[in-house]
């Protein structure tokens, strides 16, 4: 019955920042609803698909200290699936064909991580590459996919079987409430006793292993919650734009989350967010304009800035210059 | 009979490329005591230390722990039976404060530690008892720094609060006052005779006098192989020990003693 608690002065001042941060949530929730009245929602959906996407990249890097150079398989298994499931089963729903595309992403997660996860640094990158090149190379023959034409045409279907998608108002609310459970998922895993463990590890390993923790079977655990959760954004991203392609497989799509991730803070809550929703609508914005076949170029450019100039990202960079102003 | 050491070794081997690190050693430690492992530059105590606590694998020999073997266990396993090591290079978690890092260690035989799903409000019941550790070692009003702005006296005294919450029967310190100033030095070693009491300790030690001071055995290691081993009085007194590694110092000691 004596569970008198100690609260320390760095406890409370951490409960202070946890109410901050609930404020915060609330106006993140409260924009997002309001978001589609102001602008396309299937523009909007799109950002929350690779923002989802880049916050289960820093899953892996920010938080493991894992820098994985094949998020795009998960992405595109979760899309292939859900899409070959949906198009070919009339029966199903879009959330069976969701979750369905979201545990093969997990299982292919497992499979990645079994054979990655001892290695270290730019090694565990190159597996990492060299397993998602294989993943890519099987969906460009494998006829489920529809090789080089991608799968199309694939129904959003009504969710739960009574909820028609067809409006993107209903299929953007439903998008938003799968990223607000798979950010839900993130933010608990990070501060959870795993994520106090995961955070000890990325320390010291070392020290981690002489206090008798098996590091690689957290790690492993890090790695296939971010893939699961990449699979679950491919997967919501097929529903909404009706269709699967080889792009979401390419390595470039690897690339683009690292880009989406640094940009906006690795290792912050909402930097992944920003990040992807800055890549998104630069593509978007000059993919209309003249300069559109200087995306990447103008993309790469902003990428040597951001590693040369702000490392810790546009979110990480603000939360320092709020640490130095308000502390 | 084999009760009474609690750690020993049987030719252990550790060869990198040709090259022979550790050879042929046979190790025993005894029951509450505290052992030290000392030689000169190269002498492989650092690699038997790594051997020991299974961050190398041998090339040949056994380990034994309380008469078992254990050559083939992980570094992890060892931690859980009991034997936890400290490092040359304070091993702490740097962004963590010292309660936090207490409780990582105090945290995994409860059993959450993979549960992602709950709350870290869930480890708060742990807090009380990593502020007494901290106060075991001094630290207590450190509990809510943050271990990068200790200073590094501290920071080594933290390290082995943390290893106390692994409730170890036997602690293998890794030259525990590499680095410190003179005050630190007194104080870390009053420190690991206090928790010394009821347990066994292996220390790789540079500083004669802290091995004077402490240590009830001493092994000698030169060139990988064990030269000698006894208390200080014997060890000291012993000529290929003087010419292969004390030479000045020992006598120097021996002219102030």
């Amino acid at each position: 019955m004596s569970t008198t608690q100690t609260l320390t002065p760095t406890m409370k001042r951490q409960r202070r920042a946890n109410l901050r941060r609930n404020a915060f949530y609330l106006i993140l929730i409260v924009v997002g609803m309001v978001a589609p009245f102001l602008a396309y929602p299937v523009f909007l959906m799109k950002v929350l698909c690779f923002a989802l996407f880049a916050c289960a990249f820093n899953l892996l890097l920010g938080y493991a200290g894992l820098l994985s150079f094949g998020h795009a398989a998960f992405l595109a298994t979760g899309g292939y699936i859900t899409g070959y499931l949906l198009a070919s089963y009339p029966a199903m729903t879009p959330e069976m064909g969701i979750i369905a595309g979201t545990l093969a992403a997990v299982v292919l997660g497992a499979a990645f991580g079994a054979l990655s996860i001892r290695r270290q640094g730019i090694y565990f990158a190159m597996v990492t590459l060299a397993l998602a090149q294989l993943v890519y190379f099987a969906y460009v023959q494998s006829p489920f996919t529809g090789g080089e034409d991608g799968l199309h045409g694939v129904p959003r279907g009504e969710l739960f079987g009574i909820i028609s998608l067809r409006s993107n108002l209903a299929m953007y609310y439903f998008v938003f409430a799968v990223f607000l459970i798979g950010f839900a998922i993130i933010q608990r895993a990070v501060h959870s006793p795993y994520g106090q463990v995961l955070k000890a590890i990325r320390e010291n390993e070392p020290r981690a292993v002489s206090l008798g923790y098996n590091v690689d079977a957290y790690k492993l655990v890090a790695f296939i919650l971010s893939a699961g959760i990449a699979g679950l954004a491919g997967s919501t991203k097929t529903v909404v734009f009706q269709l699967a392609s080889l792009t979401d497989a390419h390595w470039h799509m690897s690339g683009e989350v690292i880009l989406m991730t640094l940009l906006g803070g690795v290792g912050t809550l909402f930097g992944p967010i920003m990040g992807a929703g800055i890549v998104v609508s630069l593509q978007h914005m000059l993919g209309q304009s003249p300069l559109g076949n200087w995306v990447s170029v103008i993309l790469g450019v902003i990428f040597v800035v951001c590693v040369l100039s702000f490392r810790s990202g546009i979110v990480g960079e603000i939360n320092k210059m709020y640490h130095k102003n308000f502390k | 009979m084999t009760q009474e050491f609690i750690l020993e070794t049987r030719g252990l081997t550790k060869e990198f490329r040709g090259f022979t690190a550790v050879d042929d050693v046979n190790l025993q430690v005894r029951e509450g005591h505290i052992h030290a492992l000392i030689g000169p530059n190269g002498a492989g105590k650092t690699t038997v230390f790594n051997l020991l606590t299974k961050f190398l694998p041998p090339t040949r020999g056994e380990i034994l722990y309380r008469g078992k073997p254990i050559t083939g266990m992980k570094a992890n396993g060892i931690a859980r039976l009991g034997l936890v090591r400290s490092f040359q290079i304070s091993a702490v978690f740097a962004h963590m404060t010292a309660m936090e890092n207490v409780r990582v260690a105090l945290q995994r035989p409860i059993g959450t530690s993979f549960h992602f799903w709950k709350s870290e409000r869930t480890l708060d019941h742990l807090n009380d008892r990593a502020i007494e550790l901290l106060d075991q070692v001094g630290l207590r009003e450190y509990a809510d720094v943050l271990t990068v702005e200790m200073p590094y006296g501290r920071k080594r005294a933290l390290e082995v609060a943390t290893t106390l919450a692994m409730e170890p029967t036997m602690m293998l310190l890794d030259e525990p006052t590499q680095g410190m100033g003179a005050e630190d030095v007194d104080r870390i070693v009053e420190l690991i005779r206090r928790v010394a009491k009821g347990r066994t300790v292996l220390m790789v030690e540079h500083n004669l006098s802290v091995v004077s001071r402490l240590c009830d055995r001493i092994t000698v290691l030169a060139r990988g192989s064990v030269l000698a081993e006894g208390d200080y009085a014997a060890v000291s007194a012993n000529p290929l020990v003087k010419e292969a590694y004390m030479g000045s110092e020992a006598e120097e000691e021996e002219a102030s003693a």
